[in-house]
């Protein structure tokens, strides 16, 4: 979908030149005219007051029938389900009740068929499984290899990933084999009532924007979600599906990356996406120390600290610790914003919380304009008065 | 030993704001910069020209023709040369052409030992161009790099992984993405930004590197946008009053009732 100036209708007001998030529109001799940082992202259509820019559509259709399902990618480390598959399989359910299709997991490592029980119960009809010694950790060219053949004999019309480190690098590699597009990040995932695609809605421009995403006309339709974003599927124990084994052989130096050694630094990525209480903290903590003052209340409330950005750049605290477009997304039910001062970045990754509660010197801070409650004060004064009140109340 | 740095040109997302009002973006007086982790990955090109003998350093970009600015600003950083990739057939490019795009022009470019590029750009955040890029050139890649050792034509590196990292070897020629914790890039110099102004910025078109117009750009894309939005704010909750001992008070009384604690 390109967008296109209709000459006779332009005026030459320049709205559009001022609501383009691409600078991507110029006037010339008193008409708009749209350049190559355009995006066709359709910004200006709606600000037009003339009706003078119009989407078209050039793509010629393809025969896509052969293409049916939804696949997650069950990504595993050591052993173990990451827990971004299990809402990925929700999401999955979901999406497939509305295009009337199935869901299967995809499932590579080694000694792995143990694990497909725990993909059925979560909602996979069928797991397709590849077991080599090769796949027992992530490697970019053993897992794009097996999978893109999975694909091309299978033909799934969506494929889903989580937006894991993982995730994030296996999924542009597939989607070039594949010759199909891919939309990363996604926090939204809906099928289209009239034509059964899906649209991909993430967030762009660092949060600013949000973009619904299509790919009309090349399959499977391929999306990275984001951990934390999407609700778990129900745990259905004893629920069967199909499991296929998948053939796997590879040629010498195909896989062209040896791990060497995987060190473990932090065991609190886990915890940051489950938390059910986060107490975050930013620069208005003043220092590093601060951050012992919030573990405090995380410990009363039985969650876990996290950060800003700006105290990561800082050096603060680890950047597991992050929040935000770059960092984690959360959602706890309560998640404190202490001396967060709240930029789009950071929204972005925990505005959908059930509560918010923000704690600023500066009433002004963009933070209040999300937060269900809001404090204005020194963080250091009020958050040991409410450990005090929660010690007295409980 | 040749290296290859793939740079983007973003508006400074964190400048931008949201008209209260209107609820569209302001773009006004917002500065365009060298991606942030581009500049990482520059800064690993140059740290390995400072260590090692008979290194170039080239920097490459696909974009419109202001795109030579940021370019300048990585010659003056230290690179030696630079291409820019820039046509109007390029426009509107998502991740499938952009790669396809680059690896034409890094085709011509020719005989590379290593290639470089930022793990993701502040304004797309899809972190999918760099291994993009790799699959079609048929390269190994390893992405989000912290820590970059070089012995003989093997790699070592170190890849961030959310909880720790791995260390992976990779043989050249390899594509690495880097994230910020690989380094601190270094400022321009004033001996180098004289050097940039004196540099031919070497420009080409879909023609120059081979490429069909069907095969870029928007036209190219498999993924199209259907439509964008200013996300919908939350909206203003309850701001307390009083005394920090009656603020907190009231804010554990309304959680109680709420049943969240």
């Amino acid at each position: 979908m390109a967008v296109k100036i209709v000459a006779e209708k332009c005026k030459g007001c320049s709205k559009c030149i001022d609501s383009c998030p691409f600078s991507a529109i110029v006037m010339e001799n008193k008409i708009a005219v749209i350049g190559d940082a355009c995006t066709g992202c359709g910004v200006c259509v709606d600000e037009c007051p003339f009706d003078a820019i119009e989407k078209t559509d050039e793509t010629v259709k393809k025969d896509l029938s052969d293409y049916k399902g939804v696949w997650v990618f069950a990504e595993q480390r050591e052993g173990q389900i990451m827990p971004v598959v299990i809402e990925l399989l929700g999401e999955a359910r979901k999406l497939a009740a509305e295009i009337g299709t199935e869901v299967s997991a995809v499932l590579c490592g080694e000694n792995v068929d143990s694990m497909t029980d725990e993909l059925f119960a979560f909602g996979a009809d069928q797991v397709y499984f590849a077991d080599h010694p090769e796949l027992k950790n992530y490697r970019t060219d053993a897992y794009t290899k097996v999978i893109k053949e999975a694909i091309e004999k299978f033909k799934p019309e969506i494929v889903l990933l989580g937006a894991t480190h993982i995730g994030r690098d296996l999924g542009p590699c597939l989607a070039v084999k594949c010759d199909t597009g891919l939309t990363a990040d996604c926090t939204k995932l809906e099928i289209d009532p009239e034509d059964k695609k899906i649209r991909q809605t993430r967030p762009a421009f660092g949060g600013n924007l949000m973009a619904t995403i299509i790919c009309p006309n090349h399959r499977p339709q391929m999306s990275t979600v984001r951990p934390g974003v999407m609700d778990k599927a129900e745990h259905v124990p004893g629920r069967k599906g199909k499991a296929i084994k998948l053939d796997v052989s590879f040629e010498d130096n195909e896989i062209r990356t040896k791990i060497i050694k995987m060190v473990k630094e932090t065991g609190e990525l886990a915890s940051l996406i489950d938390a059910e209480f986060i107490i975050s903290g930013g620069m208005g903590l003043g220092n590093p120390d601060g951050f012992e003052l919030l573990k405090n209340l995380a410990e009363k409330l039985g969650g876990t600290i996290a950060s800003s950005r700006a105290c990561v750049d800082a050096g603060w605290i680890d950047h597991s610790y992050q929040v935000g477009q770059t960092g984690t997304t959360v959602k706890p039910k309560i998640y404190f914003a202490c001396g967060i001062s709240g930029a789009i970045q950071h929204l972005a990754g925990m505005q959908s919380s059930d509560y918010i509660i923000a704690i600023n010197k500066n009433e002004n801070a963009p933070i209040f304009e999300v937060a269900d409650y809001g404090i204005v004060g020194d963080l250091y004064e009020v958050i040991p008065t409410i450990l005090e009140e929660l010690n007295r109340s409980s | 030993m040749k290296i290859l740095v793939c740079v983007k040109q973003v508006p400074d997302t964190n400048e931008v704001k949201i008209d209260p009002v209107k609820g569209t973006l302001i773009r006004e007086g917002v500065p365009s910069i060298l991606n942030p982790d581009d500049a990482n990955a520059l800064e690993a090109a140059l740290a390995i020209k400072d260590t090692e003998p008979n290194v170039t350093v080239s920097v490459l970009t696909m974009g419109p023709p202001q795109a030579s600015e940021m370019l300048r600003e990585c010659l003056a950083m230290g690179a030696d040369d630079a291409y820019l990739l820039s046509d109007r057939a390029f426009g509107g490019a998502d991740t499938w052409s952009t790669s396809n795009t680059l690896a034409a022009g890094i085709r011509k470019i020719g005989d590379l030992d290593i290639i470089f590029a930022g793990r993701q750009a502040i304004d797309g955040d899809t972190a999918q161009v760099g291994s993009q890029t790799a699959q079609r050139l048929d390269v190994p890649v390893v992405t989000y790099v912290q820590d970059i050792e070089l012995q003989g034509d093997k790699v070592i590196v170190q890849r961030q992984m959310e909880d720790g990292y791995e260390l992976i070897e990779v043989a050249t020629p390899c594509l690495l993405t880097a994230v910020k914790e690989l380094n601190e890039p270094r400022y321009m110099s004033i001996s180098n930004i004289v050097n940039a102004c004196k540099k031919e910025i070497t420009v080409w078109g879909h023609e120059d590197i081979n490429l069909s117009p069907e095969n870029c750009g928007l036209k190219a894309s498999p993924t199209q946008v259907f439509r964008s939005f200013t996300p919908a704010s939350k909206g203003k909750g309850e701001m307390l009053n009083g005394t920090v001992k009656e603020m907190s008070t009231s804010l554990i009384s309304k959680l109680k009732g709420l049943h969240v604690i």
